[in-house]
């Protein structure tokens, strides 16, 4: 038995803060069902990225509405609105990542649903909070890496600012939201009652930061230096960080300079050997490190580093990661078939529950394909 | 207010980062946290510090990690230590460790061992890789587990070859696998009553962070991910406008957009490139690399202004001065204030989750190791 079987979650999200909470959830065993404007639907239907279609929507869509069923319903058009006030009665939680006050205009905010459904859950993703003068902003991931500061982290220091490559506060407000869906899941389970839970961007990019803003706070408010070559850190000293090698890269994450240096037949880097020195002269000690590494292969590299028990690993692309026997062994991958009978691949739930994975062989649905059985199966 | 996870018992036996943040998420939702440290030293967090900075002992990393919990010290090598670790097994909800495949079994505290004494124990774990195959026995280490997932492939530009991300990234999203693991048990167990074992890893965690461009990758013939070579470019799947613009007196974001229409509101002539809309991803480079051209000539707060009536999708790039300086930032209430003694109080960040309209707060200091010992021996009946 997955832990949420059982519970139906009605899910008005977009694109993929909200969706990929509900992805989670379906995952963990709940019943999801997308609610799509009739024209076109989840908008990330058509957001591609470089140009991929699949069965006539974008990848990503497909990657993160797997295992859902879609109802087609025009929340302005007063029959429709019926049919899903009776779906609301029906469900345990509700979630959507609108801007402020779409819901409340709508009528389907948290009030509105809890006087349908007292013991609802109701689940919220915002920009930038309801509150304060950004409310109105659009909540989009680049924008919010940019204003929370996370953009001087990554790259090197001459690189200017660079964004994480992936939608990633997206992904941390999605995986927040359904932790106090979750953990409002379980106070039901104890005294029955519902609750509400809101989740913005803008909380959980400061939230993902809270080592280095905390820092930040505490340090007279130094703003973080990358290091000019090899940064993986900005508050670490050297040796962390990646290395070219004679025939691709090398990750090293820690290790004491000098003896990194005996190890490595490189005796420049024997003077350094003061631990703080590692921090005060590292782009110093990097480019030394960088030079040398150059002089032979990644493999000879770990041959000598890992046996002595150094951190350190090689840099490798989804072409050779899916070779390897250390991600075969994972199973990583599942096939996963629409209503069509269109099968692609994509990933799994990374979280193991009593020894199993969590697999799910429902592809992402079709718009509006389950209107017919909904309707039917809840009498509405 | 009554938090969600009151009532909860949690024994953390996990150390750095991956594990003792999901602890946390779960101390600020209302569950009791007990950090099981080892004596004098406890866990190998509080001496890790960035810029050597350190409050009353312990790294300010570690407090910032570890606030809104307790500590219990014991030597679970030392049979007396190990029999009172077992009595607050007996009455916990949850445990979680990341030591690496073996070592909790030599103890005896492996997860056969554990349902003997607590048949509804929540065990969670956390590894680097899981527990077979080739890299079972490997450093689980953040900047190993990017560097073997692919990740380091799509921040950054083309000739920079594998770019990390900037912060431990691997691990925080592995804590919040980790805790989503943890709350699903729990309702599991609800209906149940039985224990439930939560395993997650770092690499699985990595791996899932990529799973919209995995899954393009596995439908897209498996082409690798192609950066742009333009400073700046936001993402290796989509296509222009997407990315962070130098300007005359700072930098400015842009995200997807509208190509005429924000080439016009900038007064930058992109039609000879974009003629398409495939044309956006395919002339990607080209496009960049005029809108750069015309983003210089203005400062950011020109731009911005210009932009942000037309709703074109744009924001100011701000390094921490401003960004916590940003009016929303007090607005929203992110900033906390955590009283680690009686002269020393430090600021942090709150939880990030707001349950039935309210943030949820902590004043609650991180624990000096077994600073809990004595209550706890005493509240649990534990005789030494």
């Amino acid at each position: 038995m997955k832990p949420l079987e059982g519970y139906l979650i009605i899910d008005f999200g977009q694109f993929l803060s909200g969706p990929s909470a509900s992805l989670r959830l379906a995952d963990l065993g709940a019943r999801v069902i997308k609610i799509e404007r009739p024209q076109g639907g989840d908008i990330c239907r058509s957001l591609y990225t470089s140009n991929v279609v699949m069965n006539g929507d974008s990848s990503v869509f497909h990657a993160i509405n797997r295992n859902k069923e879609s109802f087609a319903a025009d929340l302005k058009d007063p029959r429709d609105r019926d049919t899903i006030i009776q779906l609301l009665s029906k469900a345990d939680i509700v979630l959507h990542n609108f801007r402020p006050g779409v819901m409340e205009r709508l009528g389907f905010d948290y009030n509105s649903v809890k006087s349908i459904k007292p013991d609802v859950i109701y689940g919220e993703i915002s920009g930038y909070g309801s509150e304060g003068e950004y409310k109105d902003r659009p909540g989009q991931d680049l924008l919010l890496q940019s204003l929370t500061g996370l953009t001087w982290l990554t790259g090197n220091a001459d690189s200017g600012p660079v964004a994480m490559g992936l939608s990633i506060v997206d992904m941390l407000a999605g995986a927040h939201l359904a932790e106090g869906i979750l953990a409002c899941l379980y106070r039901k389970s104890v005294s029955g009652e519902g609750g509400l839970v809101q989740v913005s961007m803008l909380e959980s990019a400061y939230d993902f930061q809270f080592e280095t803003i905390t820092t930040f706070m505490n340090d007279g408010g130094q703003n973080p230096q990358r290091s000019l070559t090899s940064n993986a850190n900005a508050y670490l000293g050297a040796p962390y960080g990646i290395y070219k090698t004679a025939n691709g890269y090398l990750a090293l994450a820690m290790g004491s300079i000098p003896f990194l240096g005996k190890l490595l037949g490189c005796d420049a880097l024997a003077t350094y050997a003061d631990a703080a020195i590692a921090f005060e002269k590292r782009d110093e000690i990097k480019s030394i490190l960088g030079q040398h590494l150059q002089t032979d292969t990644t493999q000879k590299w770990l041959s000598v580093l890992e046996p002595a028990d150094i951190w350190c690993a090689d840099v490798l692309n989804w072409n050779q990661l899916f070779e390897h026997e250390g991600f075969k062994v994972l199973n990583m991958t599942q096939e996963v078939s629409m209503s069509d009978g269109y099968t692609y691949n994509t990933t799994r739930c990374p979280i193991r529950i009593d020894g199993e994975l969590l697999t799910s062989k429902k592809g992402s649905p079709k718009l509006g394909q389950d209107n017919q059985n909904i309707l039917t199966e809840f009498s509405l | 207010m009554s938090r969600p996870l009151e009532g909860l018992l949690v024994l953390e036996f996990c150390q750095f980062l991956a594990g003792p943040s999901a602890g946390l998420k779960l101390a600020d939702m209302g569950a009791r946290v007990i950090k099981i440290e080892r004596p004098v030293k406890g866990e190998a967090g509080r001496q890790l510090a960035i810029k050597n900075i350190f409050i009353d002992g312990d790294s300010l990393l570690f407090h910032t990690i570890n606030r809104n919990k307790e500590s219990y010290a014991a030597d679970l090598k030392n049979q007396d230590d190990l029999e009172a670790v077992k009595k607050l097994i007996a009455k916990a909800d949850v445990i979680t460790h990341n030591f690496r495949p073996g070592v909790m079994e030599k103890i005896g505290l492996d997860y056969e061992s554990v349902k003997v004494i607590n048949s509804r124990i929540i065990y969670a774990t956390v590894t680097g890789y899981g527990n077979v195959g080739p890299w079972a026995n490997k450093p689980g280490q953040d900047l190993l587990v990017q560097s073997l997932s692919g990740l380091t492939y799509l921040s950054g530009t083309a000739d920079q070859g594998p770019v990390p991300f900037g912060l431990s990234v691997s691990d925080i999203m592995c804590g919040n696998h980790l805790t989503q693991g943890i709350l699903a048990a729990l309702i599991k167990r609800a209906r149940t009553n039985t224990s439930v074992l939560v395993e997650v890893s770092l690499l699985e965690s990595t791996l899932d962070l990529q799973f919209e461009v995995i899954t393009t990758y596995l439908n897209d013939g498996k082409k690798l991910p192609q950066r742009s070579n333009v400073r700046g470019s936001g993402h290796a799947y989509l296509s222009a406008p997407y990315g962070i613009y130098e300007t005359a007196d700072g930098h400015l974001a842009l995200a997807m957009g509208d190509l005429n229409k924000i080439g016009s509101a900038i007064g930058c002539d992109i039609s000879q490139l974009y003629t398409d809309s495939i044309s956006s991803f395919d002339k990607r480079d080209d496009i960049l690399k005029s809108l750069s051209d015309t983003f210089k000539k203005k400062r950011t707060g020109d731009w911005l202004e210009i932009l942000i009536p037309r709703d074109i999708w744009c924001a100011d790039v701000l390094d921490y001065t401003g960004a916590t300086e940003l009016p929303v930032f007090e607005q929203l209430g992110i900033r906390q204030s955590v009283q680690v003694s009686d002269s020393v109080e430090i600021e942090t960040t709150r939880s990030p989750i707001r349950i039935d309209s309210e943030k949820l707060f902590s004043s609650k200091p991180a624990p000096k190791v077994g600073a809990h010992n004595s209550t706890l021996n005493q509240e649990f009946n534990i005789e030494i």
